[in-house]
């Protein structure tokens, strides 16, 4: 609890300035998912099409997705969303920065914030039997009240 | 001057663990296919069918074997 108290605040509380990339604070309010992804992970591929359907069912109720590339090159990552194409924002991190401050384990990592910015859950890998206990999380979440 | 070269070692030996290993976001060519050990599996084939020829030994590999020779 600690723990996610103290990442949700630093996740959050690391915004020097408008150079960084991922501003969480601008999205408090809503719930938001942090999803790692590179075109050479292959469970990512699963993974981004059902993140596709999640924003297309809760967008309007207040989940925003952001997607962040690990891809050393930028081409490898065009290719990639060109076989699956992303309906959400995309963020490019190629040296790693933001997977750095993240502390992220393994591909694909998603880490879903609630609505009032604490770090509800942190997902490593995609598996399709576990779509519907991860959607369950988020129906949850977007019902909390705004804080 | 001895000393010297005791701490340059030191210093360079403590500089080998700045950097352990790749991390998971920088797997990329790792995870090609043809960084796969068993990317052609004709050659997997030949090595394991030494390894339990000469040595007594297969398996290992995701499949069945234990290694009693008799096979």
């Amino acid at each position: 609890m600690l723990f996610t108290a103290i990442f949700a605040s630093a996740a959050f509380g690391a915004t020097p300035g408008a150079a960084d990339p991922l501003d969480l604070a601008s999205h408090r309010g809503q719930v938001v998912i942090v999803d790692f992804w590179a075109s050479w992970c292959k469970p990512c591929r699963q993974s981004i099409p059902w993140l596709n359907a999640m924003r297309e069912r809760y967008g309007t109720r207040g989940l925003t997705i952001i997607g962040v590339n690990v891809d050393a090159e930028r081409r490898d990552a065009d290719r990639f969303l060109n076989d699956v194409p992303i309906r959400f924002e995309v963020i490019f991190d190629p040296k790693g920065e933001l997977a750095k401050r993240f502390k992220v384990k393994g591909m694909p990592s998603s880490f879903v914030f609630d609505r009032a910015g604490g770090l509800a859950e942190t997902n490593l890998g995609f598996r399709e039997a576990g779509k519907d206990q991860h959607e369950a999380t988020l129906e949850k979440l977007l019902n909390q009240p705004l804080p | 001057m001895r000393r010297l070269i005791l701490l340059t070692t030191l210093c360079l030996a403590l500089q080998g663990c700045a950097h352990l290993g790749v991390q998971p976001w920088e797997r990329e060519v790792l995870a090609r296919d043809d960084m796969q050990l068993d990317v052609n599996a004709l050659d997997t084939a030949f090595d394991d069918h030494i390894y339990f020829s000469k040595e007594g030994t297969s398996g290992g590999r995701g499949f069945g074997g234990g290694g009693c020779g008799c096979n």
